[in-house]
């Protein structure tokens, strides 16, 4: 009886009775949601244009933020050290596409997978002879980026609203916004998912393969900078942001590894669903229920709709 | 020809591999993670250590004219690594083994009795090896986590009284996060507080909104932190986002370091941390440290790292061990002593006032001297605080509630022992 009360009603109780602590884990939820979403979004862009999950997304997140504090700290003007670090992005992105990704067409999708993981560990080896394993401070206040909170009083008590988170969840929309558009309505997009159905057929209608691929690993550049800024700025820079970095996973699965408004919806049902889980019905499995809540649901979808709410159903012919 | 030559490189090269491993040299392995999510700390860990027993091997040409070892090994913080690492040494007779990890210190305490080479786990590990007649081969100098927990418990006491206290108590995820919940569970009917836990998993540690949220939805008087790597910056961030009051939050000594605050700077002002060694550069170990190795660039570690919190620690650690050897030594009458020697050594040290004195860490550290039957020492902590730009020390040493630790220890040690069969005890006199 005890537990079905702690199921079915002591949670709606609380929500009522402490309606500011409802919203404030609505909007705290929303605001993970999105920078989950946007960590997804790198995946996604990599997965559309290779068909491949790319292991090495979370460490181009910790890259970026250490490079532009790298920057920053050299005596580079903040704006700028954002340019630098795009440029280096660029370099980077040729480089994986002539010293890998080239070698590799129409090779096993495996095979595709395994490059990425090696990437990643030379990434982290890389990374840490030049940068050191001391964790670091963002430069986002350098950046013009707000910080402070202001409390919105509601109900007796209040919820409290981080600038900082404010501008994460703009940012994130915003970007997420015009990236769809673009890889919806540009030639490179509808050039983007030919390349992932099939590297020779695009190739035999002229699509530069090269060229995709070098834009894209560009492109989930950008994403991983945007993601390093503002979780970064949300605890530290250290080599732990990676680990962030594969919470994307059960997004992916929720939203479908082919679409970017997928993304931003399996983050937002994530970082909704395991604050209000956790909170209110994590107290009856001893708490820490946030740590496998995602993967959870992500089990769920993956029984009953494997190709994720607006992934792309495959169907082969026989 | 050819073969002649090349058989009589391999024979000499095996020879000068062989002798530079077994003999001439006190080999002092070392676990560290330089690399992965605990990096930051793990680093300050690593670097104050080996710089110290660098710093020996300049200065003195070793312990008793023979030169230190020191030798790093990586585990990235995870115990199937550190396994690796400890099998690695099998053979070649290491002294002292230091994992820096409470999970690789549970994986490896089984092994020790058979490798008949000590364990050392300086304020970590399982607190119950501080009853030395149950666990001869393990060794956590100057205090245990049981003993930590009651020193924190006792100086909320001292603030507010225990009774009635509401405490929340966040914690990684780990063997180490959840080593001293059997001291709350004990305390809390005794002294009438209630406590609640909050286990942070490794990869949530960078995102702790919902554990934030339910603070504020439980609203303790006190939160009490068991916290490493970028786990502690992100809480007390989640602390400061969430309107939580500083000066009611206490870190342990894990979870209190200058790489923790360092980055939040003035907002952190007020969070408060256990710890067991004093900071700052003015010690005449540190200076030393400082002349014959950093200055002279055989370190990792820049110039700001002597001093901090998790470095003078770190130099403490290999300063015990320091002793333990000299002690080893001086007992047996052996220069190269063996991992049997360095055991007796770790029991007979003495690191008394003068002592400390004459070794540069007079005022850093509390006296301490090695016993058979306790292996944990003074088991003092005091409080510090984080003053928005550096830790400041805000009580005297705080003694733990030592009947209550005993007793806890005694029975922790009997039930290891008995769930381990033919576990290796000895009788102290």
């Amino acid at each position: 009886m005890d537990l079905l009360i702690g199921i079915f009603i002591t949670p709606f109780a609380e929500m009522i009775g402490l309606p500011d602590l409802f919203f404030q884990a609505l909007w705290d939820g929303f605001v993970s949601g999105t920078l989950y979403g946007l960590i997804a979004l790198g995946f996604v862009l990599i997965f559309k244009a290779s068909g491949v999950f790319n292991f090495a997304q979370p460490i181009l997140v910790v890259l970026a933020a250490l490079a532009l504090i790298s920057f920053y700290k050299m005596g580079v003007p903040a704006w700028i050290s954002v340019v630098l670090v795009l440029i280096m992005f660029y370099a980077l992105a040729w480089l994986i596409e002539r010293l890998i990704l080239r070698k590799l067409v129409n090779t096993d999708g495996n095979i595709l997978f395994m490059s990425t993981v090696a990437l990643s560990f030379i990434i982290i080896g890389a990374a840490q002879w030049i940068f050191g394993g001391r964790p670091s401070s963002m430069i986002h206040k350098e950046l013009g980026i707000p910080t402070g909170s202001f409390e919105w009083p509601m109900f007796g008590g209040g919820v409290y609203f981080d600038l900082l988170d404010i501008s994460a969840a703009v940012v994130a929309v915003i970007l997420i916004v015009c990236l769809g558009l673009f890889f919806s309505r540009t030639k490179i997009g509808r050039g983007l998912r030919a390349v992932a159905d099939d590297h020779q057929a695009a190739l035999s209608v002229g699509i530069s393969l090269n060229q995709i691929w070098v834009i894209v690993w560009f492109v989930a550049g950008v994403v991983a900078l945007v993601t390093g800024i503002f979780w970064g700025a949300r605890s530290d820079v250290s080599f732990a942001l990676q680990i962030i970095g594969f919470k994307a996973l059960p997004v992916l699965i929720i939203g479908g590894f082919t679409s970017v408004p997928g993304a931003i919806v399996g983050g937002l049902m994530i970082g909704i669903g395991e604050k209000i889980f956790e909170i209110y019905w994590g107290p009856l499995l001893g708490s820490g229920v946030e740590g496998w809540f995602a993967y959870f649901i992500a089990l769920g979808f993956l029984l009953f709709k494997p190709q994720g709410l607006f992934g792309d159903k495959i169907i082969e012919r026989v | 020809m050819k073969k002649t030559i090349i058989s009589a490189f391999v024979a000499i090269s095996t020879l000068i591999t062989t002798v530079g491993m077994s003999f001439g040299d006190l080999l002092v392995p070392v676990m560290t993670y330089r690399v992965g999510p605990f990096a930051a700390n793990g680093t300050q860990n690593a670097n104050g250590f080996v710089d110290y027993l660098t710093m020996l091997n300049e200065r003195d040409g070793g312990i008793g004219g023979v030169k230190i070892k020191v030798e790093e090994c990586e585990t990235g913080y995870k115990a199937e690594k550190g396994v690796e690492c400890y099998e690695s040494y099998r053979g070649k007779n290491p002294l002292v083994h230091t994992p820096n990890s409470t999970g690789i210190t549970l994986q490896i305490l089984a092994k020790a009795p058979e490798d008949k080479t000590p364990i050392l786990t300086m304020g970590y590990g399982l607190s119950a090896a501080a009853k030395g007649e149950t666990f001869p081969w393990a060794f956590n100098y100057p205090t245990s986590y049981f003993s930590q927990m009651t020193s924190i418990l006792k100086y909320i006491d001292s603030q507010t009284g225990l009774k009635d206290q509401k405490i929340g108590f966040i914690f990684l995820e780990s063997g180490y996060g959840r080593e001293p919940i059997p001291v709350l569970e004990q305390l809390a009917p005794k002294f009438g507080f209630e406590y609640f836990l909050l286990p942070v998993a490794g990869k949530d540690a960078q995102n702790q909104s919902s554990h934030w949220l339910t603070v504020r939805k439980e609203k303790p008087d006190w939160m009490i932190m068991w916290g490493w790597g970028v786990m502690n910056p992100t809480a007390v961030k989640a602390a400061i986002k969430s309107r939580y009051p500083l000066d009611r939050f206490v870190g342990n000594w894990w979870s209190a370091g200058d790489v923790d605050l360092g980055p939040i700077g003035e907002a952190g002002k007020g969070y408060k941390g256990a710890t067991f060694n004093a900071t700052g550069t003015d010690f005449p170990a540190v200076q030393d440290v400082i002349k014959h190795v950093v200055s002279k660039g055989l370190t990792k570690t820049g110039s700001e790292g002597p001093g901090t919190v998790l470095y003078n620690r770190a130099m403490w650690n290999a300063a015990l061990i320091a002793e333990a050897i000299k002690t080893a030594q001086d007992i047996t009458g052996k220069k190269e002593i063996t991992g049997e020697d360095m055991r007796i050594g770790l029991e007979n040290f003495v690191l008394d006032e003068a002592r400390l004195k004459e070794l540069g860490f007079a005022g850093m550290v509390a006296p301490i001297v090695g016993s058979c039957k306790d292996h944990e020492g003074a088991g003092a902590a005091f409080i510090q605080q984080w003053d928005g730009s550096k830790w400041v020390k805000i009580t005297d040493a705080i003694d733990p509630m030592k009947d209550i630790a005993q007793e806890m220890l005694t029975k922790a040690a009997a039930q290891y022992a008995s769930n381990n069969a033919g576990w290796t005890t000895q009788t102290c006199n």
